[in-house]
């Protein structure tokens, strides 16, 4: 018996020490959150249930531009910024160039928030990355950071119509635009959380991007197909742009060939 | 030796020499001071109404754009930060390792510790987009963030070097505040304050020599985790060309090359302003010279890590800029960096004593590589900060237009000029309201016959050198 205590109590010990071990790793992980002062954001709404996923099918872009125009005209985007811009990609000269729409990544590892030194870079609770303007202080190590070159700063102030100016500022829409800090794409929050498409999406004339609720697993496009997004991603052959970094964006792309197979519509 | 006290050496010939010599500078200020104190004066104001203009304009008023979008700020942060290095070298590698010599330059060292981190963590402020928010780094601060790190231990470096400096300035604070007695009032409180009732008590040189041995080791890591840090905010992004893993190291060693090239330009510049021949001698220049080719060539060993890894391979994501690098419109300057400024420079220093012809130019020779291995401390920062974001992952989309090509403008040239003259300043300054050379430890190391195994007595008469 005597020796049968022996292994309880060396295991009780253990444990012990697991409990305190563990015990002391939550308190410095909550210490860490505590000396990470983030704070709320009170330009910030509030997410709504879903998680937002976007897939745009390369082979039905034809780069009119159309998302561009349309998200510039919806965010009063500052000129020289392409929230979504189009990009002409021709790896080698043997293969067909192709059009590739690159919006935010929306990534659920998100290297611009990682380093954001004051929390106004930020990751909701519904998938979307987004910035507090009253709070950035325009260190930029943001735009290092993001490997899709998806954020731009306002290097002076943007014009101003008298309209955008006497609105209340919102983290969701980034207006009115302001000068020294970061702005990006926002997967239009304002229109989705009204059951609408992002202005990209609704604007394209080929339907080419798709958008929904990971949650619902469907997207529609300007169309009004809709696909369940596993399917859609499974027979599509879908990928995400520079998938080896990790970034784990929340857009996904089509490949951009005609696809052989069309999976059902949902 | 109590200072209150009459001191039974100062009544020795050479010792009352040294004080007066080293004092001059400080007690006598002439008109001439007010030559480069005017000329520095002046590209600081300059640099100083350019920053009016960016904080009246924005940071529109420079080069940076979205695609490269830092630039000379974020280049002179890292460059000072590196050059700030020399004072945890002087002071405490070589307090650690008992270089007996160093002590004649060990103030000189410190001092632009002081001066560069003061210039170097004013940069990212004048890099700021929104200046007026700087107060979020604390109220919001979050430490996951490589800027935070960098905060920490960029302010816990300058205090610590500031102690540093300090602690044993305060001799010969003691020092002015005796010797004092024709100077302005405001001078004379100066050192009174500051000497903090410094007697020269047995008990009281025994708690500064304590308290200098353990800033000596406390030092050594923070500064190595100042620069490690730094490097980190390239380091911890995924952009090729940043994304490494010795980045830390690297810089480190870069940063201690630098400024132990740049402490022997100033040992140059002070020996021969403030006539410092007997104390900065021929010997110092050639044991700076060691330190500063090891340095070198450590540094250019992790230049050939980082790019002799990644050229060999030439995996897609870093071709662009290393063919940018290696023959584009970069070329010239990333091989001026590795051929003029570190395989020169370790040649310069090698060579004097092989060489009959250059074995009396000790002093020239450690002073040109020194000045290369400046200037190329300054164009490998922009080599490492720019051409990489001049290569994004996605391409950059219309090379026709400005947007990806960088040239920094007149704005950011004058701030960057005013930060160096600004930095200039101070250390000037510094030498002229405290003694650049410790007399204290100068006094104590004359006074020993054979101070810490290997006092630096000249061999020759200072004359017989050929200086510079």
């Amino acid at each position: 018996m005597g020796n049968a205590e022996r292994p309880l109590s060396r295991r009780g010990f253990l444990l012990t020490a697991g409990a305190g071990a563990g015990a002391g790793a939550a308190a410095s992980g909550a210490s860490l959150r505590k000396l990470a002062m983030e704070g709320p954001h009170p330009g910030d709404p509030g997410a709504g249930p879903q998680r937002w996923v976007m897939v745009i099918d390369l082979a039905r872009c034809d780069g009119c531009g159309e998302c561009t125009r349309a998200c510039s005209a919806m965010h009063l985007v500052p000129t020289g910024q392409e929230w979504i811009k189009v990009y002409s990609m021709a790896h080698d000269p043997l293969t067909r160039p192709y059009f590739f729409p690159r919006p935010c990544m929306q990534c659920d590892n998100p290297p611009c928030v990682h380093v954001c030194p004051v929390g106004a870079s930020y990751k909701r609770e519904d998938g979307v990355v987004l910035i507090d303007q009253d709070r950035c202080i325009g260190c930029r190590f943001c735009l290092a950071a993001c490997p899709y070159s998806a954020r731009y700063f306002n290097w002076s102030e943007p014009a101003h119509s008298d309209w955008e100016l006497g609105q209340a500022y919102s983290v969701e829409t980034n207006i009115p635009h302001r000068r020294g800090v970061a702005e990006k794409c926002v997967f239009c929050p304002a229109l989705t959380s009204q059951g609408q498409l992002p202005a990209c999406a609704s604007a394209c004339p080929q339907g080419a991007i798709f958008f929904g609720d990971e949650h619902e697993d469907a997207v529609t496009n300007a169309f009004g197909e809709t696909f369940r997004l596993g399917e859609l991603l499974t027979a599509g052959a879908a990928h995400r742009h520079l998938e080896e970094l990790g970034t784990e964006p929340r857009v996904w792309y089509l490949p951009p060939r005609t696809l052989s197979v069309r999976p059902e519509e949902g | 030796m109590n200072r209150s006290d009459p001191r039974p050496h100062l009544a020795s010939h050479t010792d009352s020499t040294a004080e007066t010599q080293l004092l001059r500078p400080v007690l006598h200020w002439n008109p001439g001071m007010l030559v480069p104190i005017l000329i520095l004066g002046s590209i600081v104001l300059v640099g100083a109404y350019a920053y009016f203009l960016q904080l009246r304009d924005g940071l529109s008023v420079t080069g940076m754009r979205d695609t490269v979008s830092w630039g000379l700020y974020i280049t002179n942060f890292v460059f000072f930060i590196g050059i700030s290095h020399v004072g945890a070298l002087l002071s405490s590698i070589l307090r650690l390792t008992g270089a007996g010599w160093r002590h004649p330059i060990t103030r000189m060292a410190e001092a632009i510790t002081f001066s560069a981190l003061l210039f170097g963590a004013l940069m990212p402020l004048v890099d700021l987009g929104r200046p007026e928010r700087a107060l979020n780094l604390l109220l919001h601060g979050r430490i996951q963030s490589p800027i935070l790190w960098d905060i920490v231990s960029i302010t816990t470096y300058l205090a610590g070097s500031t102690l540093f400096l300090y602690l044993p300035l305060i001799p010969d604070l003691a020092l002015l505040r005796d010797r004092s007695q024709q100077l302005p009032g405001w001078r004379r409180w100066i050192y009174r304050v500051l000497s903090i009732g410094w007697s020269g008590s047995a008990s009281q040189h025994a708690r500064l020599e304590r308290a200098m041995g353990v800033m000596a080791v406390l030092i050594l890591p923070i500064a190595i985790m100042v620069h490690t840090v730094v490097s980190w905010i390239f380091a911890m992004t995924l952009r090729p060309g940043w994304n490494s893993t010795i980045f830390g190291p690297y810089f480190v060693a870069g940063a201690l090359a630098s400024g132990a090239a740049a402490v022997v330009i100033a040992m140059a510049v002070f020996r021969r302003i403030y006539h410092l021949e007997r104390w900065i001698t021929v010997e110092h220049f050639r044991k700076m010279a060691a330190l500063v080719l090891v340095l070198d060539l450590v540094y250019l060993y992790f230049n050939l890590s980082e790019y002799a890894t990644t050229a060999y391979k030439m995996e897609l994501s870093e071709k662009a800029l290393l063919l940018e690098l290696f023959r584009g419109p970069l070329a010239p300057l990333f091989w001026f960096t590795q051929v003029f400024g570190l395989i020169v420079p370790a040649l310069l220093l090698v060579l004097p004593p092989l060489l009959p012809a250059l074995r009396r130019r000790w002093i020239l020779c450690s002073v040109m590589a020194s000045a290369l291995i400046v200037i190329q401390a300054w164009l490998k920062r922009f080599i490492i900060v720019v051409p990489v974001l001049e290569h994004p992952n996605l391409p950059v989309h219309d090379p026709a237009s400005v947007v990806g090509i960088y040239q920094p403008t007149w704005v950011e040239w004058s701030i960057t000029a005013g930060a160096i003259a600004g930095f200039v300043l101070v250390y000037y300054l510094f030498s002229r309201f405290f003694p650049i050379v410790s007399v204290w430890e100068t006094e104590k190391a004359e006074r020993a016959e054979v101070p810490e195994g290997q006092a630096l007595r000249p061999r020759l008469s200072p004359a017989g050198e050929v200086a510079s």
